[in-house]
């Protein structure tokens, strides 16, 4: 079973390494969305250190929603998903491969530059430490929301916006608890409860996403 | 015990159901109408005046009935989706489909009467309150489900990703019911509770209860007339639709 997982990981995450332009994209994308914000307020500052995690944030969740489409196109064109729907396998084992894949390859990066975009921004060592926690524990969520979203408009002509609308209301929560994180680190609240929350909120999702997901993937298929 | 049984699948069938949700759909816009009728006198004419908040409180009367409806509505969708998951039914998915629309005016009702309440006792239309946001939320899940059904052509396929997709989203609801409880932001508890006292002028709570029938009975009455529409929609080349149409003809 596990050497099932690792088998998938390294699959997407071999096919991802030779299509490099599709991992600078998303990255791209976040560090041009979270850097349009001073030019569009201002370079005060005091007001970006207050919108700093909002910011880097909402970009995050951007991008990822962004690669989100990529998930499962190329397997759904190529017939490998089908292989993987007959696989003996259970479906929701390999659902999980290919989004710990999809993590690697777009929410890792995000995690990585971050810290750099917060630098940026002004933020103090503490919140950037917190911000850094706050994405590894929030991003990976974000992936496995997204992909039942992915595997619901798998196909469809509307597809990107579509995603959009499905899976933005379910990020709020992530949002909310990620941005908190890094606004009560720098308030002197200390954002542990938060970071315990998005950790909860991960448990949850790892256990009862894959399985919507998977059922998502034999609806779209059929 | 057999029998009954038998007699509750028989409208499972559109055929069947057709004729029996045009009964239903008459009796509940008739007791929405009178109850709505009586439940608004009562909310302006009968109802005392608040002694905080004066006579702008009276627009809880369709706030709270319509915050209960949306996030029932809700439940009541993803019960049916889930039943149409599990015994893979087409009316089940059909009576999602009527009612998503029902729903979403109803978050919408509440949000806009809870902004046209908030000017005056907040004086704030919008605060990004738990339960406010969490509100906002379950009418983006309504959007969203919407579109994703009018996006996929196949209606088998779009029946069951927006089943899904519903059962995904009930998440929410508890998370919007419980939110007064857990995050102690500008939103007060609820007044009305199940159990020990109201803390609620008698006459209030009857206009609230009385609105809140009245508005099950027009949501009944809508998700009855659309299903039919979606039924004769759906349906339009079997043989029962054609001979319906011939016989009206």
């Amino acid at each position: 079973m596990f050497e099932t997982l690792v088998s998938v990981i390294r699959r997407d995450v071999t096919v991802a390494l030779r299509r490099r332009t599709d991992i600078f994209i998303t990255l791209v994308f976040f560090v041009i969305v979270v850097s349009l914000f001073p030019l569009g307020i201002g370079p005060e500052l005091e007001t970006l250190r207050l919108i700093a995690p909002g910011v880097v944030w909402v970009g995050a969740l951007l991008a990822s929603m962004l690669a989100l489409e990529q998930l499962f196109l190329a397997d759904h064109r190529d017939g490998s998903l089908e292989q993987m729907l007959l696989a003996p396998q259970p479906l929701s084992l390999l659902v999980i491969g290919k989004v710990i894949a999809h993590w690697l390859i777009t929410g890792l990066p995000l995690v990585v530059i971050a810290p750099l975009l917060g630098l940026q921004y002004a933020l103090s060592g503490e919140a950037l430490a917190v911000m850094i926690w706050s994405l590894l524990l929030g991003t990976p969520t974000l992936s496995l929301l997204g992909a039942i979203a992915a595997a619901l408009t798998l196909g469809l002509r509307s597809g990107g916006v579509l995603v959009a609308l499905l899976v933005l209301p379910l990020y709020i929560p992530v949002l909310i608890f990620g941005a908190g994180a890094v606004e009560a680190t720098t308030s002197g609240l200390g954002g542990d409860a938060h970071l315990y929350m998005l950790g909860a909120i991960l448990l949850l999702s790892i256990l009862a996403t894959p399985l919507a997901t998977a059922a998502a993937l034999r609806v779209s298929t059929e | 015990m057999q029998h009954r049984l038998l007699n509750w699948f028989r409208y499972s069938s559109p055929a069947t159901f057709y004729p029996l949700a045009g009964r239903i759909a008459q009796v509940s816009w008739l007791v929405a109408i009178v109850l709505i009728g009586v439940g608004l006198y009562m909310s302006f004419f009968v109802a005392p005046t608040d002694y905080k908040q004066g006579d702008g409180y009276r627009i809880i009367f369709v706030h709270v009935p319509a915050s209960w409806m949306s996030m029932f509505l809700y439940l009541v969708m993803a019960g049916w989706s889930a039943i149409g998951l599990v015994f893979n039914t087409r009316l089940s998915h059909m009576m999602s489909q009527a009612l998503a629309p029902t729903g979403a005016m109803f978050a919408f009702v509440s949000l806009w009467t809870g902004a046209f309440w908030g000017k005056p006792m907040w004086g704030t239309w919008w605060v990004w309150d738990a339960r406010i946001t969490s509100e906002l939320i379950l009418l983006f899940l309504y959007l969203g489900y919407m579109a994703l059904l009018g996006a996929i052509d196949d209606r088998r396929r779009a029946d069951r990703a927006g089943a899904i997709l519903l059962l995904v989203g009930v998440i929410n609801i508890p998370i919007i019911y419980f939110s007064v409880k857990w995050w102690n932001t500008l939103h007060q508890g609820a007044t009305v509770k199940m159990s020990g006292e109201t803390s609620m002028d008698e006459t209030m709570l009857w206009t609230m209860l009385i609105m809140s029938v009245g508005f099950w009975a027009y949501s009944i009455a809508t998700a009855m007339m659309r299903v039919r529409s979606i039924m004769l929609e759906r349906e339009h080349d079997t043989q029962w639709v054609r001979n319906l149409i011939g016989a009206k003809a």
